[in-house]
């Protein structure tokens, strides 16, 4: 088990608009995110579940609050600690972002070459190792403009992994893929989360599915984030904008009632 | 919508601002980046076949069109004093000082600037950038720095390129087709280039090479931070647009302030 906690305290982010006026898309929240636990980040689309997780890469800045990972603020940090400290993460973009000009097993490759000094023989070893058990095996020559979306997703969960992050982020692992393969990818990163245990943030629409894997929930709305200790007590919430969101995602909760 | 214009103005006025800050420390990373290592040797190579080799045909074109333009139009301006002795001299300095340079960056921009906007562009749009920096891999050493080193390269030798083949073309339209003496084509433009005419045309294409690698990258690799252009594939097809017309507009002004400053 790793100590990488990730915790926002009064976190603030808005973006001007092209009139001019201001969006607030996070105001001043808090929220912890436990080391090497699941964490399920919800919310309908705009509310910035993406922009929470560039916060946490330090790829865009917070305009104010403290992001504290592993007890260190990090939206003071630039240049080369910014570069050490992003080493620790594996992220699988939302539409995989794997370099279009590169083949399956170059993009797959590139962080062991970049970042590794191990031989050609052994990254060659350990690529096709892990593009077997994403089942890509014999697509490691193809680029990323012939592939499904489902494969294109396993190759980038497949570069995300190479390098063994101590924090994993998801940015909406099953969009685009049929339900077989959301169940496969879904067991794969329970799987190797047991094995590496890194601390994990899932943003997904894929509810209640992704609750499968979810430790803890927190739910985006307007700028404010709901905090739920389990995927169970989201649906006991009173909030009525939560009510509302567990009522078009998960339909409605079954209640018994007496008929007078 | 804001209604106020005052604010709307000053917002305007901030966005600019930050927008040549962003653009300047970019220009500093992306020489940085050219001197830090590894030095990537491939990626350097093919920029060179892109920008370089790529444009030769265009240029080609472009330079034997604008020299025996010059040729024709110098001979008939010349006639008039029976001054037909000075066209070779007429054409070189024209070349080797203004159009060489100057039609090169454009045609470089037209050509490759506007491809490498767009690349950056899609890759910024598709989170291919973020995608380096998350595995703590330089964009500028990877992408943009092999891109000034090739250009840095690759237009003044297009220049000088572009310079013979003018040359050649007022040779044919003004001694092949309208009967100037050879000799005094050649030797007029012996006895006026000067080494310093060499040399100003020569820092030209340096300073154009920067500027076009400069705006056209940055446009790309900013995209997603410019205001007005909207989002997704829209927002690439306006950036290129925008850094088309502005890597053209700074290589006019930057020519007359070089040619100022240097002359």
């Amino acid at each position: 088990m790793n100590n990488n906690s990730i915790e926002f305290i009064k976190v603030e982010k808005s973006f001007v608009r092209d009139d001019g006026s201001r969006q607030v898309i996070l105001d001043k929240v808090n929220f912890s995110i436990p080391a090497g636990k699941t964490t399920v980040i919800a919310g309908e689309s705009g509310t910035g579940k993406s922009v929470t997780l560039k916060l946490i890469l330090g790829l865009m800045r917070a305009d104010g609050g403290q992001i504290l990972v592993a007890g260190n603020d990090i939206t003071q940090i630039r240049g080369r600690k910014l570069k050490e400290y992003r080493m620790r993460f594996g992220v699988l973009f939302q539409g995989a972002a794997l370099f279009d000009s590169m083949t399956v097993y170059e993009n797959v490759a590139l962080p062991l070459r970049e970042r590794t000094k191990k031989t050609d023989s052994e990254i060659k070893n350990q690529v096709l190792a892990s593009l077997e058990q994403l089942e890509l095996l014999g697509h490691e020559h193809k680029y990323p403009a012939q592939l499904s979306g489902g494969m294109k997703k396993r190759a980038g969960l497949a570069r995300a992994l190479q390098l063994e992050p101590e924090i994993m982020l998801f940015d909406e692992p099953t969009t685009g893929l049929d339900p077989v393969m959301t169940h496969e990818i879904y067991q794969l990163f329970a799987q190797t989360q047991k094995e590496v245990g890194f601390t994990s943030i899932i943003v997904s629409h894929d509810i209640p599915k992704v609750f499968n894997l979810a430790d803890q929930v927190i739910v985006l709305n307007k700028g404010k984030m709901d905090v739920f200790p389990s995927p169970e007590a989201i649906q006991w919430s009173q909030k009525p904008h939560i009510k509302a969101f567990v009522k078009t995602t998960m339909g409605e909760i079954y209640q018994s009632h007496l008929v007078e | 919508m804001q209604a106020n214009p005052i604010a709307r103005l000053g917002n305007t006025g901030l966005s600019v601002i930050s927008d040549l800050g962003r653009m300047g420390l970019y220009l500093l990373q992306m020489i940085e980046g050219c001197f830090r290592p590894p030095f990537r040797f491939a990626e350097f190579m093919r920029q060179l076949n892109f920008i370089g080799v790529g444009s030769l045909v265009v240029i080609f074109f472009t330079a034997a069109s604008t020299g025996m333009v010059l040729g024709l139009q110098g001979y008939y301006s010349l006639h008039k004093f029976g001054a037909e002795g000075m066209l070779g001299s007429a054409v070189s300095l024209t070349l080797i000082m203004e159009l060489g340079p100057v039609l090169t960056a454009l045609m470089v921009t037209g050509r490759a600037g506007s491809a490498m906007c767009a690349e950056l562009g899609i890759m910024r749009i598709s989170e291919q950038i973020d995608a380096l920096d998350c595995m703590a891999v330089d964009p500028f050493r990877y992408l943009i720095s092999p891109k000034l080193l090739a250009a840095l390269i690759s237009i003044p030798l297009l220049t000088a390129f572009f310079d013979v083949v003018g040359i050649a073309g007022g040779y044919i339209a003004g001694v092949q087709l309208m009967g100037v003496n050879p000799g005094s084509y050649f030797e007029g433009m012996r006895n006026s280039v000067t080494n310093h005419d060499i040399w100003l045309g020569t820092v030209k294409s340096f300073v154009f090479a920067v500027m076009v690698v400069w705006i056209c990258t940055g446009r790309g690799y900013f995209v997603h931070q410019l205001r007005g252009v909207g989002f997704g594939a829209g927002s690439v097809s306006k950036v290129t647009t925008q850094a088309v017309v502005f890597s053209s507009i700074s290589v006019l002004i930057f020519d007359y302030l070089l040619t100022a400053v240097l002359l």
